[in-house]
């Protein structure tokens, strides 16, 4: 594998001194007044310092790739290198620029619409090759850029600009989807709880291969309050459950809930009317069995008291496709024609013309 | 149509016992069911030719499908070996000599041969229910089809089992060896040496001892049959062509593409990055690609056609020379992401091996319908280089073409080769690394002053600078830039002076590539005949032929489509008439006219098959 580059004293002293202003550009925020995107951004520019200090990672080899839509505009606001790609297609033109050049740290931006309808395919296959990735998508379960029209997250019934009688359609499930296609990271944050997206932002980056973050975001304008049942800080406790690796899934305000599986069915137990907490599931997030991260992952639709879980759900070491492709590379550099011109247009049978 | 007879093997040869008969060029096609071994016989033939010192083009001509059902039509393969003592260029109109392996490939390839040609098939195979798979209804060989040809019927598959019998390999490993049989008859028709062959064969299966055996006694029993059975009464010679001095190898024009590619990149000191989705005929580039690890290739298959030039974008964002190969179904669906390179000036190579459309069309098939894609296929005003080679060996060399023009201009680059070039492959001298074209390629490192979209002032290219940079954080994107900065920008007049800037960039590139030049009169004539791409070798051969007879013809041949060489105007002005002779409907033809209202006229065909030289003999006979 690339060796990552020895950093001078000079350059560790200048990430020790990161600050949010050194991943803020010059140019002037467009998002709608009061869009979540501004929670994510924040949380990003004052969290990059912290992930650059960790890692040793400086600010020159992060890129910020996305693709089209609201949220993809997020890279022009970040003051390292940014891809504003095509739609639907970020992963692609990620996946190229990490494979050539696996020490950089690069990160997608996506939406609803960009990652699961135009460009669900290769978000599919981003996930399942691992490559070294961080893909934030921001679900808002609406086409904001187009001036709202339901997305493939958008409940059904849902009366939009292009579905004044309600949509037909299904959604799909973004976490079941990342999980499906074997993502080696798959975590869920709101934009409102700033800590908690804070530390899963930073969770991601630690994790080598595709880190998969659904992110819900909520678009004032077109879809204003769709998490407010859940994601409003005063239902918060008891409408979410916040995933702890290795600890019995409790919940609520009180601390008084938990989820107990009947049969394959999760139920809510009260702890407080002498329910038993050893008999509560524990979280498990590293375990290669994707049963318990795909139950979680439709938890909220097992009945109408099972909460909406945040946190991390799946977190595996795995080796990278980039990892495994540099590994290839370096070890046919090690052959004694690597590189050898004459060799290459020689090869083959060969005669003379005298 | 005119046949060169002078040069057939038509008339008697010498019998086995005396001299062979001279005779300056020979056009033999194998055919066979898919997994007859065709396409092996006839690179066998093609390895002991350039031994022999002949001049050699070849063609292989393969089915869509991978196997159809034995001995049915659509499962025939074959290929095709022009070799020759004087120069050739082409694969050869119509083939003299027919070895058909089976009812169905008799039939497949009876129309093409010359008219007294001479036809070995293999008569064991001619029984009832594979002439009925053929679509024969009685045997050919009895209805006066075969009338006026040579014909030779060789129980091909009994003499091959009877001469491996010793070498305990199994029935149907030893009845494949019959390709083997029939080639060694081939060597002794034109007085070739078995050794050079055996040679070749040790090389090729020497580690698999007992197919080797059995390969090697039928190839012998082959050429030991047709000495002593007297049946062949011609032997041919064809001598050594007048080559220039050097070492050879045969190229094809995928495998020359690869070793261009890989070669531009190592004298651009850039890694090669390889997004493909495999399509034929393009996927033969993708295989080649994932060899060359050991010169920092990554190859990437992707899951699609976009995911395949995104990944090359990103890569050359990167700071890798970003590469996409497919034909013209990808080259369609990849066009937005080709607009994103136009407008984000990265390098990005796009090659398109095409073939015959529209949609699915014939994909084994050859065509130059891709040229008006290349060059408008994309949304908004979105000019990209296009460069194309003109025979096989050529792919290398515009490969390197393409990378130089791509790095010096920062810009998008449409490689055109097509089916006929992929697979057809002639002898390729090999150059001296130290001849090759230095490609110089800078990187901006400086962050004093640095704007991502300030343009150089010569080639109006802008800086490539590539993250890992200190300083230089920028951000790139399809939205409109503002000139200089690079940042966002819905200004009207910023528009227009961005989308003036990208085509002038294009239009520069004509600076640096060589001038058009005239093969015949560069003072003028009657007839110019104007071509691009793969249509080289027959232009040239028919130009050559009409010129022997006195003929005021020439040709100019295009490698560079977008921008035109600078002095194309002032060329076509000297001829009173243009012919364009193109594998589409007129696609060069109609730049011509729009670009530089004249008149020309178009020969154009689209049968998935090259043009014969003599298609374009006759057509420039008429215009004179």
């Amino acid at each position: 594998m690339t060796a990552k580059p020895e950093l001078s004293p000079e350059k560790i002293k200048e990430i020790e001194e990161y600050d949010r202003k050194i991943f803020t550009s010059d140019q002037i925020v467009r998002w709608c007044p009061g869009c979540g995107d501004y929670s994510i951004l924040a949380q990003m520019q004052k969290t990059m310092p912290e992930i650059c200090q960790e890692q040793g990672i400086p600010r020159e080899n992060v890129a910020v790739v996305s693709g089209i839509g609201c949220s993809s505009r997020f890279p022009y606001y970040m003051n390292t290198y940014g891809f504003h790609s095509i739609h639907g297609r970020a992963p692609t033109f990620a996946s190229g620029l990490k494979i050539s050049r696996p020490e950089l740290q690069v990160w997608v931006v996506t939406g609803d619409g960009d990652a699961l309808s135009i460009g669900g395919n290769h978000l599919i296959h981003a996930l399942r090759r691992n490559v070294d990735l961080k893909i934030l998508l921001f679900n808002n379960r609406i086409y904001g850029l187009t001036k709202g029209q339901y997305s493939p997250t958008s409940e059904q019934g849902k009366k939009t600009k292009s579905t004044p009688q309600g949509s037909v359609d299904y959604p799909i499930n973004p976490l079941s989807l990342a999980l499906a296609a074997e993502a080696t990271f798959v975590a869920r944050t709101i934009d409102a709880d700033t800590k908690h997206l804070a530390s899963i932002l930073k969770r991601a980056a630690r994790h080598k291969g595709s880190a998969f973050i659904e992110i819900y975001q909520n678009c004032n304008i077109f879809n204003d309050g769709a998490f407010k049942s859940f994601a409003d800080k005063k239902v918060r406790d008891d409408r979410t459950i916040v995933l702890e690796h290795g600890q019995p899934m409790v919940f609520g305000k009180e601390k008084d809930k938990g989820i107990r599986l009947d049969g394959l069915k999760p139920v809510v137990v009260d702890l407080a009317n002498g329910a038993d907490e050893s008999s509560l599931l524990v979280h498990d997030e590293k375990t290669t069995d994707p049963t318990l991260a795909n139950l979680l992952a439709r938890l909220e639709e097992a009945d109408e008291s099972t909460p909406v879980p945040v946190g991390v759900f799946r977190a595996l070491d795995k080796p990278t496709y980039d990892g495994l492709l540099d590994e290839q590379v370096a070890t046919a550099q090690e052959q004694p024609n690597a590189g050898d011109m004459a060799a290459l247009l020689a090869g083959g049978e060969t005669w003379t013309v005298q | 149509m005119v046949v060169e007879t002078q040069a057939s093997p038509l008339q008697d040869g010498g019998s086995g016992d005396s001299d062979p008969k001279v005779v300056d060029k020979v056009v033999i096609r194998f055919a066979g069911d898919s997994g007859d071994g065709m396409q092996i016989t006839g690179s066998f033939f093609t390895h002991n030719s350039a031994l022999a010192g002949n001049d050699i083009s070849t063609l292989p001509d393969f089915p869509a499908e991978i196997r159809a059902p034995a001995g049915t039509l659509p499962g025939v393969s074959g290929f095709q070996l022009n070799f020759s003592s004087l120069q050739i260029m082409t694969p050869g109109d119509t083939p003299e000599v027919l070895v058909a392996m089976n009812p169905a490939a008799l039939k497949v390839n009876l129309r093409d041969l010359v008219r007294g040609g001479t036809i070995i098939l293999n008569s064991d195979t001619f029984r009832k229910n594979n002439l009925k798979k053929a679509g024969y209804t009685e045997d050919p060989r009895e209805t006066g089809d075969l009338e006026g040809y040579n014909v030779h019927a060789v129980p091909l598959t009994s003499l091959t089992l009877e001469a491996v019998k010793d070498t305990g390999i199994s029935h149907k490993l030893a009845g494949r060896c019959k390709n083997m049989f029939a080639l060694g008859i081939m060597l002794w028709m034109y007085d070739r040496s078995l050794e050079a062959t055996l040679g070749l064969m040790t090389k090729k299966f020497g580690k698999m001892e007992e197919v080797f055996e059995a390969n090697k006694k039928a190839l012998t029993a082959g050429y030991n049959y047709a000495d002593t059975v007297e049946v062949f009464t011609g032997r041919f010679q064809v001598g050594k062509a007048k080559l220039v001095p050097g070492t050879y190898r045969m190229l094809m024009g995928n495998q020359a593409a690869v070793l261009g590619f890989v070669a531009g990149a190592q004298l651009a000191k850039r890694p090669l990055f390889y997004g493909s989705y495999p399509i034929t005929p393009a996927s033969s580039i993708l295989e080649g690609l994932s060899n060359f690890k050991h010169f920092g290739v990554k190859t990437f298959q992707a899951e699609d056609e976009i995911a395949a030039v995104g990944s090359s974008i990103g890569a050359a964002f990167g700071g890798a020379i970003g590469l996409t190969g497919t034909s013209g179904p990808g080259v369609a669906l990849k066009a937005e992401a080709i607009g994103l390179a136009a407008m984000t000036e990265l390098p990005l190579i796009v090659i398109n091996v095409q073939r015959g459309g529209p949609s699915t069309g014939l994909p084994t098939k050859t065509e130059q319908a891709d040229l008006l894609q290349a060059m408008f296929g994309r949304n908004g005003e979105c000019p990209v280089a296009i460069v194309a080679p003109q025979s096989p060996a050529d792919c290398f060399t515009m490969a390197i073409e393409a990378i130089r023009i791509a790095t010096k201009y920062m810009v998008p680059v449409m490689y055109l080769s097509d089916g006929y070039l992929a697979n057809g492959a002639e002898p390729w001298s090999i150059p001296e690394v130290e001849d090759l074209p230095g490609i110089e390629v800078k990187n901006a490192t400086d962050p004093e002053g640095f704007l991502p979209y300030q343009r150089d002032p010569e080639t109006l290219a802008r800086p490539w600078a590539i993250p890992g940079t200190p300083g230089t954080e920028h951000r790139l994107g399809g939205l409109e830039k503002q000139e200089n900065t690079g940042n966002v920008s819905y200004d009207p007049e910023n528009h227009q002076k961005m989308t003036l800037l990208r085509a002038e960039k294009v239009e520069r590139i004509a600076q640096s590539i060589p001038e058009l030049e005239v093969h015949g009169d560069p003072d003028g004539g009657d007839v110019l005949v104007l071509g691009w791409g793969s249509t080289y070798g027959s232009i040239t051969s028919a130009v050559n032929r009409v010129r022997d007879r006195g003929g005021r013809v020439s040709s100019a041949h295009l490698r560079h489509l977008n921008p035109f060489p600078a002095n194309i105007e002032e060329v076509l002005g000297k001829f009173k008439k243009i012919l364009i002779p193109e594998l589409n409907m007129g696609q060069l033809l109609f730049l011509i006219r729009a670009r530089f209202c004249i008149e020309a006229e178009g020969l154009n065909k689209v049968q998935g098959q090259p043009f014969q030289i003599g298609e374009i003999e006759q057509k420039i006979e008429e215009l004179l």
